[in-house]
């Protein structure tokens, strides 16, 4: 709770009109910011002596289809090995405007995990050294992991659960 | 032209380089990884890695279903620690309803991530002897894993994808055979530990062909994401056992070794010591293993006993709604980390409260490391790439999800 109020506070005031919101969601202190600061806020938080959250642990996708203008986000967790710190970002962006920059001049472990998201989601992080898909073949049209697609390919028929399907 | 003649025009002003496909399959590479390198001899100058042979859609593929079922997914990412991922899935749901496990059930849950760990780091070390060519370690002292296996088959009734555990507990207490084998492999496994360790740690030829083969420094360890015995290996002591206790971890006396140099003899010894400390952990949680039930009270996600479901009519709901995925989940977004095999293995998972999750995300970290590779390599030899693949363990399936 300490570290949400004190980075609250941080943050605030280095990006006073881009933060959105911050609360702690089981034991991880979670703070949305808009997405012009994307960039300048994860290396504020990287390098910054007061903070200092100098490993990224993870980042990954988020598609909410229903929210008007917010449909995609990129969520971010950063780790301070020496307090054993860990914190979540999140940025969301407009579905006509996937442009994130990219933080691999930050970490050079974001490669393929940005590559990874946009193999899925189709983020454009702008920067990139190599931004091709990953895991998905190389001629693939669309994006798996986006609500809209279905688990299966929605043209056959022979596996419908009539019955009990929902 | 093409890459062959390429190869045999012999230019003055131009260097002619290589071009090398190790991979898809290759008998050295223990899985189903492609490098495609540029040689310059037998020196590698860059090597561009391929990956996604086998990915099989898990984060799609576990936004379709209920929580139970998605235990069987997480047993194909690390294929030789399942147990491992099964808990560390199982943990992040119990965080998300917030759900107490017994102590019982916890000290199980430890006995059972560290044999697998045990599994695991046989699995590696073996192989990096292999690949040295001590063939005599990976022909004997991989034994053990058939032991451990047995052990899970007695608990469970798996060996390799195990689904082991159910989200609350575990689904049975260990069987007296268990006990038995258990205890047997307490007893052996130290002998065939030590007997290893004596045959490859001081070798002359081992210490030669593995020291300084493949190195990284903590500095770049740390950026490239590393966790667990790599990490270790390069002098990092970051332990999610330690760093954020999970199933009672912190009730145990036990070491993180580490290493000093960050090369594939560093990660070889390191994991033979967390052999060792899992040994001396799994010896404190029979030692102290409580009495008590070994699962909480969670009937919405613990299936209930079938005489139960057949005489009690609560029962029979609970049953039926586990079966059919009709269990009601609280929102909320959740992030839990175990220490697996190979690192942190982390689940993001956001609930928007429906039946299946909205959003489930694994932080593997075979996938986070495996992208230092190249540069790991990249002038060395090319019989050194194959002893620090072996080094890093890297395991198909966790890689490509």
């Amino acid at each position: 709770m300490q570290l949400q109020e004190r980075l609250e506070t941080l943050l605030k005031n280095k990006f006073a009109d881009a933060f959105i919101s911050s609360e702690t969601s089981y034991d991880f202190p979670v703070f949305v910011l808009d997405k012009s600061v994307l960039y300048d806020a994860l290396s504020y938080l990287k390098s910054d002596s007061e903070t200092g959250f100098a490993f990224l642990t993870t980042l990954c996708g988020l598609h909410y289809p229903d929210n008007k203008d917010q449909e995609f986000g990129m969520m971010y967790q950063l780790h301070k090995l020496e307090t054993n710190e860990r914190i979540r970002l999140k940025f969301f962006m407009s579905k006509e405007d996937m442009k994130v920059p990219t933080i691999t001049t930050l970490w050079p472990t974001a490669n393929w995990m940005e590559r990874q998201e946009y193999d899925f989601f189709g983020f454009k992080f702008v920067g990139h050294p190599d931004l091709r898909r990953i895991l998905n073949m190389d001629e693939m049209n669309y994006f798996p992991m986006r609500k809209e697609y279905p688990l299966e390919d929605g043209s056959r028929d022979d596996k419908s659960d009539k019955m009990f399907g929902r | 032209m093409n890459k062959q003649e390429e190869f045999n025009t012999t230019s003055e002003s131009e260097k002619v380089y290589n071009i090398l496909n190790l991979g898809p399959t290759h008998p050295a590479t223990h899985g189903i990884f492609q490098n495609i390198l540029k040689m310059d001899g037998e020196i590698i100058v860059e090597a561009d890695p391929t990956i996604g042979y086998i990915h099989r859609a898990f984060e799609k593929l576990a936004e379709h279903r209920p929580y139970n079922q998605i235990t069987p997914i997480t047993d194909r990412l690390n294929y030789c620690s399942s147990p491992i991922n099964n808990m560390g899935w199982h943990m992040t749901v119990e965080k998300l309803i917030g759900c107490e496990v017994p102590k019982r059930a916890q000290y199980m849950r430890v006995i059972i991530m560290e044999l697998s760990r045990i599994a695991d780091h046989v699995i590696c070390t073996t192989i990096i002897g292999q690949d040295t060519g001590a063939t005599t370690g990976f022909l004997y002292f991989f034994q053990m894993r058939e032991k451990v296996y047995e052990i899970f088959e007695e608990i469970c009734g798996a060996r390799l994808t195990t689904n082991i555990g159910r989200i609350g507990g575990m689904e049975r207490d260990f069987s007296p055979v268990a006990w038995e084998k258990l205890n047997k492999f307490m007893k052996e496994f130290p002998e065939f530990l030590s007997e290893f360790q004596k045959l490859i740690e001081r070798n002359r030829i081992f210490m030669d062909r593995t020291i300084d083969c493949g190195p990284i420094s903590a500095e770049r360890a740390l950026e490239y994401g590393f966790t667990g015995p790599n990490l270790r290996a390069a002098g990092v002591d970051y332990d999610v056992r330690v760093a954020m206790p999970y199933s009672s971890y912190e009730d145990f006396d036990f070491k993180i070794p580490v290493g000093q140099n960050g090369d594939t003899y560093d990660r070889f010894m390191v994991r033979i010591q967390e052999m060792w400390e899992s040994i001396s952990i799994i010896r404190q949680a029979i030692d102290k293993m409580p009495e008590g039930p070994i699962h909480a009270d969670v009937p919405e996600f613990f299936l209930p006993d079938k005489e139960e479901v057949y005489s009690k009519m609560e029962a029979l709901i609970y049953h039926f709604k586990i079966v059919m995925g009709e269990t009601a989940i609280p929102k909320g977004e959740v992030y839990h980390s175990v220490e697996g095999g190979n690192g942190e293995l982390g689940f993001y998972l956001v609930s928007d409260g429906g039946r299946t999750p909205y959003r489930l995300h694994f932080r593997r970290p075979c996938f986070i490391y495996y992208q230092a590779y190249p540069e790991m390599i990249t002038n060395g030899l090319l019989s050194d790439a194959i002893l620090t693949m072996s080094s890093l363990n890297v395991i198909a399936g966790e890689l490509d999800a």
